[in-house]
């Protein structure tokens, strides 16, 4: 508070110019917390494909039935006045009860599931098997010419476990997207 | 914290009492009733049968008959911003349904309180392409600010008295509810509205106290400050522009408002500034450009008010008073946000700079400054004593009608911003346009919503003769259902900004923006029962003016005016506050930076 004797001093600086400095684009898991009602993921999932936001990841599951809330995991990217934007945003939708940020905490894990096929013989099917228990993945199938892998981990984890079984018979993958949650006792 | 949770709610009070039994359709009346609805606006078809059945006869909401969906949207629209109240409209499913689209959108963007019922077929039929069918709530999602299907009877009650929740709280907007035929015959139970709301919705509407400490410490060192207002002021209610005019004559502050905001703070008043913007005035625009403080209440930091963002008011300080949380460093960086209610953060910082009893900056230095912007008469014009003015014509209408208990509607266009610029408001809710969205067509309709909200009022759509055509119709619902709308047409038989915006950018290349095959309009006033009146002449102007405004059911007023005046002054696209064309457009003001912008 000044002390009421008012004179004239130097020119503020706008804010507005400081905004400059975030042309960094970032990368945010977010989780959205919603009512489980009809049209909601529509509503989210609009609201970025409207405004020009990236969606890079999303998965969504109903996680409180008595409540009917459902968490949508959404993995995006942007400057910081566009990720602001995106949190105001999705807070604005009416069955939006509240917007985690995981990545800008440093309780956030963030975790994937990948279901990789891969067919072969002889050398390259031993090889994958041995890659597979590097990367502690599950067989859940298998066949005398092919391994269905299921592997849990970080998104890079994945995509690096993807990458090693292509030159060994890589046929297909099929991957979760991103789900996540905060270390700790507490919720949210 | 990084974890952004909405506000808790009060918990909801239980209705123990057995509930009375009756049908959807019933339903929908009755909880319309308990809502305070007295008037809304539709167009009945085989999906809202049952709703129209359950009209009939009673007496507790007027209905007025529309001519096209459209209309009912905008007359809602017109009712609510005039009134302060929700407006409802009633329209049937498939086209009807769409044809509501454009409003919804429109209120939306103007952030216009508005329920919506929309009649669907029957539920076992959505999915099939049934006649008349189509996903209401997929075409709606994204222009209302919430949207339901009500598949089951026992949740229709609550469905509509949570759509006026939603549609009344925070920043206000349109509520859908679809509303299958099958579940407007179902029985079901009536809920009552009481402690019926949303608990993921429950909007800020109290300033934090930080916040308004901080800014009256920039009140109490701005040398150089303005009020830069917005519709958030009229939609808080008019307790929001009376502690803006305590607030402006406890601080001397000069206000400016944008399109939406006018009557906010009364345009008689020696600091009011005039509108700011692209076609606002050279001192608001000169002071928004030039101030150390800008306070922003309840705007949007729109295009048309910004100009060149990153030319923007360059050494101010801003405080951004808005009641959503998206609004704010959407546009512009500020310094001070103010998440809550207009009214209640005016309060606070009256309350605030009461309880400081802080001498404040001597104002009479920028006043000065502002005095010599204002000096400019950034509104001549070169009149004619051969044809009519349209901004003379706007100035004579403002002159012959102030005294009334008027109410301005507009379609959109230059003479939207000639109404803008030389009607004058010194009340709230009394200037209706389509802001956000730009709608021509939007004004007559509206100004039937207004006109059966204040059925004595006088209710003036300013018009262009571009636009009118787009709703002209509903000058027939005005004349079924008594409602005494005045149309006043500044006729240049151009789409005047079209043509403008041509003579600017295209080299005078007039495409398509010449109104060929004019309707008669005298004719077609009389052809639907109204009243027409012709004037080319600046010397019978007065005359057939009051002529309009004595006449006691709707007149259709052909003013017949200047062909290629431009509505002036103006910051062309591209272009800083600083930067307006006030005399004649020469067609180099536009940059190629500013020709791909509209």
């Amino acid at each position: 508070m000044s002390d009421g004797t008012a004179t004239p001093g130097p020119a503020p600086k706008s804010a507005y110019f400081l905004s400059d400095e975030d042309k960094e684009v970032e990368r945010r898991t977010l989780a959205v917390i919603v009512d489980n009602e009809p049209g909601v993921l529509a509503r989210v999932v609009g609201l970025f494909s409207g405004r020009g936001y990236n969606i890079d990841s999303l998965t969504v599951a109903e996680v409180d039935a008595s409540q009917h809330r459902s968490r949508i995991t959404i993995v995006t990217q942007g400057t910081a006045h566009i990720l602001e934007q995106i949190e105001a945003q999705l807070l604005r939708i009416v069955p939006v009860a509240e917007v985690i940020d995981i990545t800008n905490s440093k309780r956030g894990i963030e975790r994937e599931l990948a279901l990789v096929k891969v067919a072969g013989t002889g050398e390259k099917r031993v090889e994958a098997l041995r890659i597979g228990e590097i990367f502690r993945a599950h067989v859940i199938d298998t066949t005398n010419e092919s391994f269905i892998f299921e592997v849990t981990g970080a998104s890079d984890k994945l995509t690096q476990f993807v990458d090693l079984m292509r030159p060994l018979g890589l046929v297909e993958v099929s991957r979760t997207g991103v789900l996540s949650i905060k270390r700790g006792k507490e919720k949210g | 914290m990084n974890t952004k949770t909405k506000a808790k709610p009060a918990a909801e009070t239980a209705d123990t009492s057995t509930p009375r039994m009756m049908t959807g359709a019933q339903i929908v009346v009755e909880a319309l009733r308990e809502q305070g609805v007295s008037v809304m606006f539709g167009y009945p078809g085989g999906a809202v049968l049952p709703i129209y059945d359950a009209l009939y006869g009673q007496d507790a909401i007027r209905h007025i008959l529309v001519r096209h969906e459209q209309g009912a949207g905008h007359a809602a629209e017109g009712y609510a911003r005039s009134t302060g109240k929700c407006g409802v409209a009633l329209v049937t499913s498939g086209p009807g349904a769409t044809n509501m689209v454009t409003p919804i959108t429109d209120a939306m963007m103007d952030s216009i309180p508005m329920v919506v019922i929309t009649g669907q077929v029957p539920t076992h039929l959505i999915g099939t392409d049934a006649f008349q069918e189509c996903d209401t709530t997929g075409i709606t999602r994204t222009c209302a600010k919430h949207n339901y299907l009500v598949t089951d009877v026992n949740q229709l009650a609550r469905t509509i008295h949570e759509a006026f929740y939603i549609a009344t709280n925070g920043r206000p907007g349109p509520v859908v509810i679809d509303i299958p035929k099958d579940i407007q015959f179902a029985t079901g139970p009536y809920v009552g509205k009481a402690g019926i709301l949303k608990p993921t919705y429950v909007p800020q509407t109290e300033p934090l106290p930080e916040a308004i400490k901080a800014t009256v410490d920039l009140i109490t060192k701005a040398w150089r400050p303005i009020f830069y207002t917005g519709g958030g002021v009229i939609n808080s209610g008019p307790r929001a522009s009376k502690l803006l005019r305590e607030l402006q004559a406890m601080t001397g502050i000069p206000v400016t408002s944008t399109l939406m905001g006018l009557g906010a703070f009364p345009a008689a008043h020696p600091d009011w500034l005039g509108m700011v913007g692209m076609h606002g005035s050279f001192e608001a625009n000169n002071a928004m450009h030039d101030c150390d403080l800008m306070i922003c209440v309840g705007a949007r930091f729109d295009d048309r008010v910004t100009g060149r963002v990153d030319a923007f008011s360059p050494n101010s300080k801003k405080v951004h008073i808005d009641i959503d949380a998206s609004s704010i460093n959407k546009i512009v960086r500020v310094d001070i946000p103010v998440l809550a209610d207009c009214a209640q953060a005016l309060e606070a910082i009256l309350k605030e700079l009461k309880a400081r009893k802080a001498q404040l900056p001597d104002l009479a230095p920028w006043k000065e400054e502002i005095g010599a912007w204002r000096a400019r008469r950034c509104f001549g014009y070169k009149n004619s004593s051969d044809v009519i003015k349209p901004q003379y014509a706007v100035e004579r209408l403002y002159a012959l009608t102030k005294d009334h208990d008027t109410y301005i509607t507009t379609e959109v266009g230059q003479h939207q911003m000639w109404a803008a610029q030389f009607y004058h408001f010194n009340e709230p809710n009394r200037w209706m346009t389509s802001g956000g969205l730009g709608t021509m067509g939007y004004g007559l309709p509206a100004a039937v919503g207004v006109q059966s909200a204040h059925p004595d009022a006088l209710v003036i759509d300013i018009a262009g003769e571009a636009s009118i055509q787009m709703m002209m119709q509903e000058l027939s619902t005005a004349v079924q259902h008594k409602l005494p709308v005045k149309v006043f047409i500044l006729n240049n038989e151009w789409m005047g900004m079209v043509r403008q915006w041509q003579e600017l950018l295209h080299g005078e290349r007039y495409s398509h923006s010449y109104s060929e095959s004019l309707p008669d309009f005298v004719k077609l006033a009389d052809a639907l029962g109204a009243y027409g009146i012709r004037c080319d002449d600046p010397a019978e102007l007065d005359a057939k003016i009051l002529e309009m405004v004595n006449h006691p059911g709707p007149v259709l007023f052909d003013c017949r005016v200047e062909r290629a005046e431009n509505c002036l002054p103006m910051i062309p696209s591209g272009s800083a506050h600083n930067q307006m064309i006030l005399g004649e457009i020469t067609g180099n003001e536009i940059g190629e930076a500013g020709r791909g912008l509209v």
